[in-house]
């Protein structure tokens, strides 16, 4: 992609964002909206610049370096674990049948279930104290993503492929690694970009049901019961840039694993 | 020695179930090394069976089957098999030529020798341009001359192809049939072929097998001689009276069925 092009499709969605913040800051003052409703950006603005790295005490709940960073850490690490959980165990139950059909159903209905339902349970388990709790939370969510789309890349294979490989009189331990994986890779990197946003949804979500209060989770919570709006939003912010960044994150590994391919659409 | 031997072979799917198939029943036939035999029929007439029982990806319930004197799973470890199918099965994360290296990656091929045969490979097929594109940058056509080219790479002594010029256009597809009997002449390798038309079967062939269905049986074999394959073979007269003898076994097979 040439630079020209590269700017091309950047400009529309930068305006875009422009003319949207330009017209709720110009909504806001013109209908004279009280801030504890809906506060103007210059003011989401100016509370991400005070309280990006306030100092917490009596009054002050706020810091909002501190916060990004400890959810960023469960986020992350939950991701981490869901990742490899999730691929280990596509690959044990791949590779004996009988597994694979007595877990998959069960992997089906559990992903199906509200994680927000579990996020309670979950402080029972493992404290409020920790952060065990919220990156279990974390775990559970990234788990299914990952485990259902790597399975399905690891089985769903041409069958000429398999044929192919066994007229070369290939083990199946070649045929995993020449086959299984590298078609599996692409449903693998595509799970990981589903799965980077959602790990920083789960982790604030989960921080809303307990668990160490220097979070972003508790920090917009307490922010709105305090109807300090502006630094709810301003948190809000931090929250959005940190799933942005893991979202990116995975997409530049996306890109790197697959040269020039397209995405591969999960189920 | 007979290239492929298989005496009273039947293949029998889910036997014992409700959903039992009879696809193969007291096959008998016989290739002789260098030959190109052709197996035609209709749908369901289980060519493609045949083809996967000689070339061990099936075990035939009955019968006895033999490759180069020894049993076909014997021949398929002793790497006997080139294959190429319909759908060229070209994997995607691998480029042209790594396409073509992977059965010599497989046996154990040094690097050096592994690029000399892939260079040669990719002039054999004429994509010498082309061994740095990955798969889907290839037209159908040239997708189907690199899995030509992967399985003709380690020499196999027997080539079995599974329709490999089904998906191809017409044009495209009598350019690879000249190009596959270039190679088959040079190569001198023997070739057992599936196919659904009645031309490339003659134009190809040294023997046509027609085949019935249900369950599938031999229902005659026709001997072509085209002699060496000119331009002006598909207008000759032998090349006429061929076709037109498959064409009336195959309307037999299918008033029968």
């Amino acid at each position: 992609m040439t630079s020209q092009s590269r700017l091309d499709a950047w400009w529309p969605p930068i305006a875009f964002g422009l003319v949207f913040l330009a017209g709720w800051e110009a909504i806001v003052r013109v209908f004279d909206i009280q801030e504890f409703l809906l506060p103007r950006p210059t003011s989401i603005v100016a509370a991400l610049r005070t309280e990006w790295a306030g100092e917490v005490g009596p009054g002050r709940i706020t810091n909002l370096r501190e916060a990004g960073w400890e959810t960023g850490k469960v986020a992350v690490l939950g991701l981490v674990l869901g990742v490899v959980l999730g691929a280990l165990l596509a690959f044990i139950t791949t590779r004996f049948r009988l597994l694979r059909e007595s877990f998959t159903p069960l992997a089906v209905i559990a992903n199906a279930t509200p994680i927000v339902a579990l996020a309670p349970i979950f402080n029972a388990w493992f404290g409020i104290t920790g952060i065990a709790s919220n990156v279990g939370v974390v775990v559970v969510v990234v788990f299914f993503p990952v485990f259902i789309n790597v399975a399905r890349g690891l089985v769903e294979v041409e069958p000429n492929q398999l044929e192919l490989m066994r007229s070369y009189a290939a083990t199946p331990g070649t045929i995993l690694r020449q086959v299984r994986i590298p078609n599996a890779l692409p449903f693998f990197t595509t799970a990981l970009r589903l799965a980077a946003p959602l790990s920083v949804i789960a982790a604030i979500v989960a921080e809303y049901f307990g668990g160490p209060t220097n979070r972003l989770g508790p920090v917009i919570t307490q922010n709105a019961s305090f109807s300090r709006y502006d630094n709810a939003w301003a948190a809000i912010v931090v929250a959005s840039g940190l799933g942005l960044a893991l979202f990116a994150i995975a997409l530049a590994i996306e890109r790197a694993v697959n040269p020039g391919r397209a995405p591969i659409e999960a189920s | 020695m007979n290239a492929v031997q298989v005496r009273q072979c039947d293949m029998t799917f889910n036997a014992g179930a409700a959903n039992q198939v009879q696809a193969l029943k007291g096959i008998d036939l016989t290739v002789e090394g260098g030959e190109f035999v052709s197996l035609i029929g209709p749908s369901g007439c289980g060519k493609s069976t045949l083809l996967r029982l000689i070339g061990d990806l099936i075990t035939p319930t009955a019968g006895n089957l033999e490759v180069f004197g020894k049993s076909a799973a014997q021949a398929r470890i002793d790497r006997d098999y080139g294959m190429a199918f319909q759908q060229a099965g070209l994997f995607d994360w691998r480029k042209v030529a790594a396409n073509i290296a992977l059965p010599l990656e497989l046996m154990g091929w040094s690097r050096s020798d592994r690029s000399a045969r892939t260079a040669e490979m990719l002039q054999l097929v004429k994509l010498d341009e082309f061994g740095d594109h990955y798969p889907w940058e290839l037209s159908g056509g040239m997708q189907q001359r690199v899995a030509i080219a992967r399985a003709l790479s380690f020499s196999p002594r027997l080539l079995l192809m599974d329709e490999p010029f089904g998906a191809l256009d017409e044009m495209t597809r009598e350019h690879m049939q000249s190009e596959l009997l270039r190679i088959y002449e040079d190569l001198g390798t023997t070739i057992v072929f599936v196919t659904h038309s009645i031309s490339e079967a003659v134009y190809l062939s040294s023997r046509v097998i027609v085949l019935s269905p249900r369950p599938g049986r031999i229902h005659s074999i026709i001997d072509v001689d085209l002699g060496h394959r000119s331009e002006g073979v598909r207008e000759s007269a032998e090349f006429f009276k061929r076709t037109t003898e498959i064409r009336a076994a195959l309307r037999a097979v299918e008033e029968a069925g």
